[in-house]
């Protein structure tokens, strides 16, 4: 089997991005990536829990003076429901239905970008307003560090999500690039849970105390 | 030491960043390395290739990379919160400004300890294969084998702590890291038994390759022995950077690795280059190595109890340590005398070029040895069938001298190769090297960074883009082929 | 390499049953997606109503946050499906090493 062959509804495969070897190969090696990356994440975790709220002086700012709920709460409504339009860019991938699909991944990829604006407006706020910054204490290397990677992370996503349908926007869907598009939301899926997680603690728990 | 701390709070030059810088590159590659094991050896295995049926090189080599891809975060973490902390004035290790020195050292031994078992393990694999293959006799208790691999995989994340038994973690963690460290033993006296059995009623075949792994028994032993030592967090006190320390890791690294590396060398050459080497040189490299790497470590053991600091490179006269250190010398230049040799073998052997066959050990018992040495580089022609542990001495005990093909012969699918990730690294190596720099405030670095990291990033989408599907090795050009890669 | 998937004689009932299988777990997502949600909700307004002392708020909050990422996994990452047993296997590994190295941080650090 050609892994670009045209396939009709009836012969598209129930699990395209399992159907080839290298299909099989890519998503299996993708899971395992993302194996590593909990333990990188969670090593971030590690190291801004030891030193939360470690600043040089009193005057200094800490979590609880720092973190806002309605800011938050948007930026993760945001990601949450990114994740589920990802969910549903893959169901029309699993239908061979090319079009719904990347029109999914647009409005994913347009909810991603809202969730890195508010970031960066986020940490430009407490540079400004707090003197919060990524120098001014260990805990704000630290914040920074572990949010600022996931938001890398989540700029990462976009340019890859982006430049998969670009490449295919011509051409549709085949066994070859299928794997691809459902690699690619899995990475998305993950930067959600990983979000969930700063968000509970890193801002929800900051702000208890 | 905490003097030199507050003068200096950072070490000056450029020293830690080119180990920080290079050690995050080579730390992708193996990463990225350990993954595609994985995935190689849980989707591309040969019809009746079970999990139990795999070499345990294959084992090891699997565990080793499941530790790989949970151990390189941390570092990566690690070096990441240095460099950010050298390069861009971050505070982790500031404890003025409220950084923390201790997290680096659980980061890095998070990551330290698994290291020392992602060097051993292959070498445990080699030394099965070999001991199999000399004593002419399964490996003994092979699924006790696999489970001790398994196991010691699994404690090796539970007991970094025990590099740092002085830092004052507290009775509590100590004990616990050095009970858990002592468990250890339990499954590599396993391996140290199952090997001694393998021999045990075998007919033994000395040859170079097996006199490394007869002689890697006491050696790597001593080494555990002097672990267990160390793993006393009291005694440790007394241990803790002296030459003890040096002796002992020295006796695992060198007695388990580089043992394990030599004998794997001498063992595989004839597969990779299909020249054997001289078994007399062998047994010159052998015997030089192994009394100068016993002349050189054991005395160590005993200039650590008299009190030489390690990471010290000079000691001062008359202390009673000249002797000492004497001994040591000489064994290393032994060893360095043993490994010239070794590369004399080398140049001869492949000087002389006398091609030898699939089997050139005549005692091979896995697959490897079924295909001409080297192997052609799309390996079998039909994949083989394999019906039981040592699939190739299996078919040999029934008087076939060839594997039984699992499928009709077809079309072999390839991947392309490709320059793409040689430009990836390059642009690593370009942005590494501008940030070796950018701590001196050099304007000309930051361009250097950004073209470094542009050249990844667009390798990297080329990679994504372009498609690459491969090429076919038709049926018909591998029925002409002569050697008859797949049967033979 | 060949295609695995098996396509019965008719690929047009295959097809029906496909879609509306599909289609049933597309549902699944979507009661997923309500249920965290409204976990978000309830996390949120755990720290925003005054009067929770924080004993309580934080472990409500982090088993929130530990069964909507449940969801994640297991429902829009598919993992309920079968043929995750290795990728689960790995997965909680890290889990299990990210978890050790979170506890050691928070406990013998000097801090
Ligand atoms: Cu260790």
């Amino acid at each position: 089997m050609q892994a670009d062959e045209r396939f009709t509804d009836a012969t598209w495969p129930a699990s395209p991005e399992k159907a080839t070897l290298e299909g099989k190969n890519k998503y299996l090696g993708f899971w395992l990536f993302l194996g590593g990356e909990t333990v990188l994440f969670a090593s971030l975790f590690a190291t801004y829990l030891a030193l939360k709220d470690k600043v040089p002086n009193g005057d200094a700012a800490l979590a609880k003076d720092l973190f806002e709920l309605p800011l938050t709460f948007v930026a993760t409504m945001l990601l949450l429901t990114s994740s589920l339009t990802s969910v549903y860019a893959m169901y029309h991938m699993k239908n061979n239905h090319f079009k719904q699909m990347q029109a999914w991944l647009v409005i994913t990829v347009a909810l991603g970008f809202a969730f890195l604006g508010l970031e960066i407006y986020e940490f430009n706020h407490y540079v400004h307003e707090f003197h919060h910054t990524f120098t001014s204490s260990a805990f704000g290397s630290a914040f920074y560090t572990l949010v600022g990677f996931h938001g890398a992370h989540v700029a990462f996503g976009l340019v890859w999500i982006i430049s998969l349908m670009v490449r295919n926007a011509r051409r549709g869907l085949n066994l070859y690039n299928a794997p691809k598009f459902y690699v690619a939301s899995l990475y998305w899926h993950f930067i959600d849970v990983v979000w969930v997680f700063i968000f509970t603690v890193v801002y929800l728990m900051g702000m208890v105390g | 030491m905490d003097i030199i701390c507050i003068t200096f709070l950072h070490s000056e030059g450029h020293g830690i960043d080119f180990y920080v810088l290079g050690l995050q590159i080579s730390g992708l590659g193996t990463l990225i390395a350990g993954i595609n094991f994985l995935v190689t050896i849980i989707n591309m295995r040969t019809p009746g290739m079970t999990y139990m049926r795999m070499p345990l090189f294959t084992w090891s080599t699997f565990v080793v990379s499941a530790l790989i891809l949970f151990a390189f975060p941390p570092l990566t973490v690690g070096l990441v919160l240095m460099m950010f902390d050298r390069m861009f004035g971050s505070n982790f290790f500031d404890v003025a400004a409220g950084g923390n020195t201790i997290i680096w050292e659980h980061l890095f031994w998070i990551f330290g300890h698994p290291e020392v078992y992602i060097l051993i393990l292959p070498a445990f694999g080699i030394f099965s294969e070999i001991f199999a293959t000399f004593s002419r006799k399964r490996l003994f208790g092979y699924s006790s084998m696999v489970f001790a691999t398994v196991l010691i995989g699994f404690l090796g994340f539970m007991v970094w702590a025990h590099h740092m038994f002085t830092t004052g973690l507290g009775p509590i963690a100590n004990a616990i890291f050095a009970v858990a460290t002592m468990a250890i033993a339990v499954p590599t006296g396993i391996k140290i038994f199952n090997w001694i059995f393998t021999m045990w009623g075998g007919s033994v075949k000395f040859t170079v390759p097996m006199l490394y792994a007869v002689a890697f028994i006491p050696s790597f032993t001593m080494g555990g022995v002097t672990g267990i030592m160390n793993a006393s967090a009291p005694a440790d006190y007394q241990f803790h950077d002296s030459y003890f320390v040096v002796a002992h890791f020295h006796y695992v690294i060198v007695g388990g690795v580089v043992l394990g590396l030599l004998a794997g060398i001498t063992f595989y050459w004839p597969k990779m280059f299909g020249t054997m080497l001289s078994e007399k040189l062998g047994k010159v490299t052998f015997w030089t190595f192994l009394i100068g790497f016993h002349l050189t470590f054991f005395i160590q053991h005993f200039l650590g109890l008299m009190g030489m600091p390690r990471r010290v490179f000079t000691f001062l006269d008359n202390q009673g340590l000249n002797t000492g250190n004497m001994i040591s010398t000489v064994g290393a230049f032994l060893m360095a005398f043993a490994v010239i040799v070794m590369v004399i073998n080398i140049i001869m052997t492949s000087a002389k070029n006398e091609k030898v066959g699939n089997d050139p050990w005549g005692d091979g018992r896995t697959l490897e040895w079924a295909i001409p040495s080297p192997p052609p580089f799309y390996n079998f022609k039909q994949l083989p069938l394999v019906r039981g542990l040592d699939p190739y001495w299996v078919e040999k005990m029934e008087g076939k001298k060839e594997m039984t093909p699992a499928e009709p012969l077809g079309d072999i699918h390839m991947p392309n190769s490709s320059i793409l990730p040689l430009t990836i690294s390059f642009g690593l190596f370009v942005a590494a090297f501008g940030a070796l720099y950018n701590m001196d405030d050099k304007t000309w670095t930051l361009p250097i960074i950004i073209v470094g990291l542009l050249i990844t990033f667009v390798s990297m989408l080329i990679r994504s883009v372009k498609d690459d599907h491969g090429f076919h090795i038709h049926k018909e050009d591998l029925m002409d082929d002569k050697d008859k890669g797949g049967k033979a | 390499m060949a295609n695995e998937q098996s396509n019965s004689a008719n690929p047009n009932v295959d097809l029906k049953y496909r879609r509306k299988k599909n289609a049933e777990e597309m549902k699944h997502q979507v009661i997923t997606f309500t249920l965290m949600i409204f976990f978000t909700l309830i996390a949120f307004a755990a720290v925003g109503i005054e009067g929770f002392s924080h004993w309580f708020i934080k472990p409500v909050i982090l088993l929130l946050a530990v069964v909507q990422v449940i969801f994640q996994l297991y429902y829009f990452m598919h993992m309920k499906h079968k043929g995750h047993g290795t990728i689960a296997l790995f997965l909680f590994s890290g889990l299990a090493v990210g978890l050790i190295t979170v506890l050691t941080f928070v406990t013998i650090v000097w801090i």
